[in-house]
C-alpha cells in the first residue's frame, strides 16, 4: 500500500546535485532542507507515537493476569500471560456475541449494498423530477442524531415484536448505512464513463440491463467499499445495540464488551483482551480498503 | 461546476419547452422516468419505513407527555394500553425556556457548540498539518501514514476502553504527569477535565480521516501551479496561501461539513468514556439518550423533543453552510 503521488517526470529525471548548481537560494519544489526534513521526521514520529500508544497500551495491559494490573503496569513485565485470552474465549459469551455481531453486520451489508447500488446508479445517471429533493433527503438522513429515532424506533420495533431480534437491528442499521452508501456509490458511478451506458443502450439493453450487466461489474471496487462501510458501521455501533438487544447471548460485541464492567466486577484485564480480539480482524480488514474508503467519502470533492 | 449541461440527458438545464397539460406531463414523466423511480424505490421504501415514519411518529411523541410509565407495555401477561395524552408544544417550551431550561438544555447546548467547534478545528488543523508533512518527499512516509491512520482503523468502542485505562486515576497518564512533577487531574471525575478528556479522545479518533482526505486533496493539486507560483517568486507561505488552500477548498468544504455533523452527533465516545457519571460532559445527543433510556422513568417525549431540536439545529446549519459556499461560487461536493 504505497502512497499514490508520483514525482513528476521532470523532477525524477533531475540529478540530485543539480540543485547546488542553481544560483537561486530557493530549493526545487518538493525538496526539503536537512533541518526541515529533521523537523518533519520529528513531528511525524511524535504523532505516530501518539497514534500508536493507546492501542499498544491496550495490547500490553491485556497480557496482565490481574484485574488491577492496569494500575501497576510495571508489574506486568514479569508475569505476562495469555490467560486472559483463553479465559475470554472459553468462559464467556464471546462467541455468541461474535455470532450476533456477524449476523447483524453481514445482514446490514447485504441489504445495504443491494439497495444503495441501484439508488446510486439512478442518481448518478438519470435526472428525474424530484432528483434534488431526493439528494437532500439522503444528506439530511445522515445527520439524524441517535436520539431522534431511538424512541420512535423502539416503539415501532416493540409493536412489530422486533425488539431483541437480529432483523430489527439490521433494519435500524440500514437506515444509517443506506443513505450514506448511496452517496458513495453515486460518486463511484460518476467516475465510470457515460459512454459505456450509451454503448449498452445502442446494443439494445434496457436501462436496468445496462446497470446489471455493464456497470455493476465495473463498479466492484465501489461496491466493496460500500460493503465495508456498512459492515464497520454495524459492527461498531453502540447506542441502538445497547437499547434494542436485551438477551445477553444476543449482544453484539460492542455491547458485550461493556458487560464486563458490571457482571464480572470490572475485570479490566478480560475487557482488554476482548477488545484486542475484536480489534485485530476489523483493523486488518480496514487497512485493505482504507484508500478506497477515503476516495468514496470525498467523491467529487477532489474533482472540483 | 457552473456549466449546467445535464450529464444524463445532454440537454442544457433551464431551457424548457412550453409545458404541456398536467395529465400528459405525468404520463410523459412516467414513461421517461419509470426506471429511475423503480431503482430508487427500494431506498425510498427503506427510508420511508424506518426513517420518515419513525420521524413523524417521533414528532407526534414530542407533542405528548409519553414516558415509560404511561406508554403501552406488557407486564407478564397483562397488556397495558397507552395513557399518554396530547399536550401541544409544552415539551419544547419546557426545554427551551422552562424553569430549569439553563441546566437541562442551554448548558448542554453551549457545551455541544464548544465541543463541535473545538473538535472540528483540532481535527482539521492537525489533519492538515500532518497531510502537508506527509505530502513531502520523505523517507518512510508510507510507514508514517499507515501508523497515523491507526486510530481510525480500530473500532471506536475498543479504543475508548484503551483511553479509559490510560485516564484512570492511577493510570499511565497520571503516573507520567506525576513522574514529571505536574499536577494530576481527575480526568474521569472532575467536570472540566472530563470535557478536556472528551475533546482529547475525540481529536485522537478523528484526525486520521481529515488527514487522509486532505492528503488526497493535496495530491490532486496540479504541480504546475506550484512551479508557476515559484517562477513568479512566491514565498512558501504565499504558495500555501494562494495555491494550496484554494486547491483544497472543495475537499475542505466536504470534510468540514461531514466533521461537523459527525462530531455534533458523536455518541459513542462520550457515552463509553463516562457512562452516566458525567452530567456536565454530556453533549445534547448523549443527554437526550440519558433522558430517554438512561434513567427511570424513561422520558420518551422529552428525549424525542431533544432529538427534534438537534435535527433542526443541524438542518439550519447545513442550509446556511451551503448558502455560504454557493456565495463563493463553490458547490458542495456532497
Amino acid at each position: 500500500m504505497s502512497t499514490s503521488t508520483l514525482p513528476t517526470a521532470a523532477e525524477a529525471g533531475r540529478p540530485a546535485d543539480e540543485r547546488t548548481a542553481a544560483p537561486r537560494k530557493g530549493r526545487r519544489r518538493g525538496e526539503v532542507s536537512p533541518l526541515g526534513r529533521l523537523t518533519s521526521h520529528g513531528i511525524l514520529i511524535v504523532a505516530s507515537l501518539i497514534a500508536l500508544f493507546p492501542v499498544a497500551w491496550l495490547v500490553f495491559l491485556s497480557l496482565g493476569p490481574d484485574k488491577d494490573d492496569y494500575l501497576r503496569p510495571g508489574g506486568i513485565w514479569g508475569k505476562m500471560t495469555l490467560d486472559n485470552y483463553s479465559f475470554v474465549l472459553q468462559n464467556t459469551n464471546f462467541f455468541h456475541w461474535l455470532k450476533s455481531s456477524l449476523i447483524v453486520s453481514l445482514g446490514t451489508t447485504v441489504i445495504g449494498v443491494l439497495v444503495a447500488a441501484t439508488t446510486g446508479y439512478a442518481v448518478s445517471r438519470m435526472r428525474f423530477p424530484g432528483y434534488k429533493k431526493f439528494m437532500w433527503v439522503l444528506l439530511v438522513t445522515q445527520m439524524f442524531p441517535v436520539a431522534v429515532l431511538m424512541v420512535p424506533m423502539y416503539q415501532i420495533l416493540s409493536d412489530l415484536q422486533l425488539i431483541d431480534s437480529y432483523l430489527g437491528l439490521i433494519l435500524v442499521y440500514c437506515s444509517t448505512a443506506v443513505p450514506y452508501c448511496a452517496w458513495l456509490m453515486k460518486g463511484y458511478f460518476d467516475t465510470i464513463p457515460f459512454e459505456i451506458d450509451e454503448a449498452g443502450r445502442v446494443d439494445g439493453l434496457s436501462p436496468i440491463g445496462t446497470f446489471a450487466r455493464l456497470i455493476l461489474p465495473l463498479a466492484k471496487p465501489g461496491l466493496a467499499v460500500a460493503a465495508f462501510y456498512s459492515f464497520i458501521t454495524a459492527f461498531g455501533e453502540v447506542a441502538f445495540a445497547t437499547t434494542f438487544m436485551l438477551d445477553d447471548k444476543k449482544y453484539t460485541l460492542a455491547v458485550g464488551l461493556q458487560s464486563f464492567v458490571s457482571e464480572h466486577d470490572a475485570q479490566r484485564n478480560l475487557m482488554a483482551a476482548t477488545a484486542v480480539l475484536i480489534a485485530i480482524p476489523v483493523s486488518a480488514f480496514f487497512y485493505l480498503v482504507q484508500k478506497n474508503l477515503v476516495a468514496g467519502l470525498t467523491a467529487g470533492g477532489t474533482k472540483g | 461546476m457552473t456549466v449546467a449541461i445535464d450529464r444524463a440527458t445532454g440537454k442544457r438545464r433551464g431551457d424548457r419547452a412550453p409545458r404541456p397539460g398536467l395529465g400528459q406531463r405525468l404520463k410523459h414523466s412516467y414513461q421517461k422516468h419509470w426506471y429511475a423511480y423503480a431503482m430508487i424505490a427500494p431506498v425510498a421504501l427503506v427510508l420511508g419505513v424506518i426513517v420518515l415514519y419513525p420521524l413523524g411518529y417521533g414528532f407526534y411523541l414530542t407533542l405528548t407527555d409519553a414516558d415509560s410509565l404511561n406508554s403501552a407495555r406488557t407486564i407478564g401477561v397483562n397488556e397495558i394500553a397507552a395513557t399518554y395524552k396530547f399536550i401541544g408544544i409544552d415539551n419544547y417550551a419546557e426545554i427551551l425556556w422552562g424553569e430549569t431550561a439553563y441546566d437541562r438544555f442551554w448548558s448542554h447546548f453551549i457545551w455541544t457548540i464548544v465541543w463541535t467547534a473545538a473538535c472540528v478545528a483540532l481535527h482539521y488543523g492537525i489533519g492538515l498539518g500532518l497531510a502537508l508533512l506527509l505530502n513531502q518527499k520523505l523517507r518512510g512516509r508510507t510507514f508514517y501514514r499507515l501508523v497515523l491512520i491507526l486510530p481510525w482503523a480500530v473500532p471506536t468502542f475498543v479504543t475508548v476502553f484503551g483511553w479509559r485505562f490510560m485516564l484512570a486515576d492511577a493510570g499511565i497518564i497520571n503516573s507520567g504527569l506525576d513522574f514529571l512533577g505536574l499536577p494530576t487531574p481527575a480526568w474521569l471525575e472532575d467536570s472540566f477535565w472530563q470535557r478536556f478528556a472528551a475533546i482529547m479522545v475525540n481529536t485522537w479518533c478523528g484526525v486520521p480521516f481529515m488527514m487522509v482526505s486532505l492528503l488526497g486533496g493535496l495530491q490532486s493539486i496540479d504541480s504546475t501551479l506550484y512551479e508557476a507560483a515559484e517562477m513568479d517568486g512566491a514565498s512558501a507561505w504565499q504558495r500555501f496561501r494562494h495555491v494550496t488552500l484554494p486547491g483544497l477548498r472543495s475537499v475542505s468544504s466536504t470534510v468540514v461539513l461531514l466533521g461537523v455533523i459527525w462530531t455534533f452527533n458523536q455518541f459513542a465516545i462520550i457515552f463509553l468514556l463516562f457512562g452516566n457519571t458525567a452530567p456536565d460532559a454530556q453533549i445534547l445527543v448523549t443527554w437526550a439518550y440519558y433522558l430517554g433510556f438512561g434513567q427511570q422513568p424513561r422520558e420518551f417525549a422529552e428525549s424525542a423533543a431533544y432529538g427534534m431540536l438537534l435535527l433542526a439545529i443541524l438542518i439550519v446549519f447545513t442550509s446556511f453552510y451551503r448558502r455560504w459556499l454557493n456565495r463563493n461560487d463553490q458547490q458542495l461536493a456532497i
